[in-house]
């Protein structure tokens, strides 16, 4: 999940009755599970909290690269590193589509970029641990993009029609990813010496709690949660989600011969889940605060990026510009 | 005297091991230059497309290396040759090893190269030695996009703002004295070319120094000196300050931790 905490700017749901005529049809159609189009008519806060869901995700997208990139030089075979450019190149993929999804809203790129620069708009706190071993990549496939997955397979339902397509295609794209991180940790444990061993774990103690994270607060913790489930821009709650994801890995993490730094992890018969521990709230509200390990160089990396781009782009465009005319002829 | 057929073909099959690591390392050394742009890149479809390059150099290095280890015959593989060589022992063309500098200087040294490539792949679809007709025959239709694409940024920069333009003519201007390495044929690639199996550069040499002189005259950059003095070596295994330290980086894992398996 690439998008937490976002404000829908909403203080109290309105009932049928306390709506408009536009609204009641706008709310007829969500709950009648018809997509809603860029063209339609939708609540001014509908639109501004897609437009921080969609960006936040595209953010994390484009920030997510560079802890990636931070081994794509370092990769340990030449086939590891062919999957791991191919996954970084996935990325910017996706945070293309989800800009231009982002755009059918009425917001400019531009804008968007501007707004991640300045620290208004957010991205997946995830992206603010650094990536310390090899192993990192293995665990960054398999936790942070299976988290993603689980939240994003939701979204596919999502109300919003190019919201909800965008989705359709990145989580096809994604489960690959989560296989090949999770065969990059299989491999080290199964055939790796003790070393590697001891990198897949130290992979698993740092990313598994920022993992959870990425769902958001718990669903008391989550003013926005309600109106956002109301429009169906989420489908399901934050520790509903949370809760699945764990279930669904603690299996998988079984396999790989590792654990997880929670003590009061236990499969509990009657709820047919698994009880954890208590996440460390301070840390998730202090990271995306910014204050996280790697909060102020992420940042600044991007910003330096396109910074440093804006004369070239600035001559791509002067150049079609002066050659606008023998083009369209 | 008797010719020693054994000699002879024992120094053939080390004349084309050294030439199949000339094709294979210049694209992984361009590939990990490429890959040093992650996150870095002017606008987002240059990410893409930056990677998507890098990508296919990498694939095709794999698919050299491989043929290379076979041929040598030596318990080597494509990792070992890429992760486990120094500097000395690498051949690329020390053109792709110098660093990425800003975009114009990353697009002057790419264009240069695909160019190159591109002429070099065309003539070893050709070569008698099936195995190279055949990766050459794979890779040259991604290195006809490599060039398009480095083509029109050469124009586009050279001919968009005073700035780019003057950014252009500097990246042109400094990574020259790499070029001319890139046609020197020493013995090894003579008797390849002879036996009708490696690419001959004086043949694509023209061709080359008519494609570039045609996308420079349309990208407004003044043409270098076509005499300059020229740098050679990487092919003999002479390198730059710089290839030591993309080893240092690209190997360490191999290095710190011998024989594992990833």
């Amino acid at each position: 999940m690439y998008a937490q905490m976002v404000d829908t700017g909403v203080k109290k749901i309105k009932t049928l009755e306390e709506m408009t005529q536009e609204e009641q049809a706008f709310q007829k159609k969500i709950d009648d599970e018809i997509k809603i189009e860029p063209k339609d008519w939708m609540p001014e806060k509908y639109r501004q909290t897609l437009i921080r869901q969609i960006s936040q995700h595209a953010h994390s997208e484009v920030v997510g690269m560079l802890p990636e990139g931070n081994w794509v030089t370092r990769a340990p075979t030449l086939k590891r590193k062919l999957q791991l450019m191919a996954k970084i190149q996935d990325e910017a993929g996706h945070g293309l589509y989800l800009y231009s999804a982002c755009e059918t809203l009425g917001v400019s790129r531009d804008d968007l970029v501007e707004d991640l620069h300045s620290g208004k708009a957010k991205y997946s706190s995830i992206f603010n641990y650094p990536t310390l071993n090899w192993a990192d990549m293995g665990a960054v496939g398999w936790l942070v993009d299976g988290a993603a997955i689980v939240n994003q397979v939701v979204l596919q339902r999502t109300s919003y029609g190019p919201y909800s397509r965008s989705m359709i295609r990145i989580c096809k794209e994604e489960s690959f990813h989560q296989r090949q991180g999770y065969e990059i940790l299989l491999t080290m444990m199964r055939e790796g010496n003790d070393a590697q061993k001891q990198m897949v774990q130290d992979a698993i103690d740092r990313l598994w709690w920022p993992s959870l994270m990425m769902f958001g607060p718990r669903d008391d913790d989550s003013p926005n949660s309600q109106q956002s489930l109301a429009w169906k821009i989420k489908r399901q709650s934050n520790d509903e989600l949370r809760q699945r994801f764990i279930d669904q890995t603690i299996p998988q993490l079984e396999v790989l011969g590792c654990t997880v730094p929670d003590p009061d992890l236990k499969w509990n018969e009657e709820t047919g889940h698994y009880d954890f521990g208590e996440i460390q709230w301070q840390e998730f509200y202090q990271v995306l605060k910014g204050n996280g390990p790697c909060n102020r160089d992420r940042i600044r990396t991007r910003k330096k990026a396109i910074d440093d781009g804006a004369w070239v782009r600035e001559a791509a465009l002067a150049h079609a510009e002066k050659h606008r005319d023998s083009n369209a002829a | 005297m008797t010719i020693n057929m054994d000699t002879q073909s024992n120094s053939q099959s080390e004349a084309l091991y050294d030439y199949l690591l000339r094709l294979g390392d210049s694209p992984l050394i361009l590939g990990q230059r490429l890959c040093e742009w992650c996150g870095h890149a002017p606008a987002l479809e240059e990410e893409i497309a930056i990677m998507n390059i890098g990508l296919d150099l990498i694939g095709q290095c794999r698919n050299w290396l491989e043929l290379a280890a076979k041929t040598a015959d030596n318990g080597q593989d494509a990792d070992k040759l890429a992760f486990t060589r120094d500097a000395h022992q690498y051949r690329n063309l020390l053109i792709v090893e110098q660093p990425n500098g800003n975009f114009a200087d990353t697009m002057a040294r790419q264009y240069f190269y695909d160019a190159w490539h591109l002429f070099t792949l065309e003539a070893l679809c050709n070569s008698n030695n099936r195995d190279i007709a055949e990766i050459a025959a794979k890779a040259v239709k991604e290195v006809r996009y490599h060039l398009r694409r480095s083509r029109e940024w050469i124009i586009r920069l050279g001919d968009g703002t005073e700035l780019s333009q003057q950014r252009m003519q500097q990246a042109i201007d400094d990574i020259w004295m790499y070029t001319g390495e890139m046609f020197e044929m020493d013995d090894i690639e003579k008797t390849l070319v002879q036996e009708g199996c490696a690419a001959d550069q004086q043949q694509i040499k023209q061709r080359w120094l008519d494609e570039v002189a045609e996308t420079l005259a349309t990208a407004t950059i003044n043409h270098p000196d076509p005499d300059a003095y020229m740098q050679q070596g990487g092919k003999q295994g002479v390198h730059t300050e710089g290839l030591g330290f993309i080893l240092a980086e690209m190997q360490f894992l191999q290095r710190a931790y011998p024989n594992a398996t990833w």
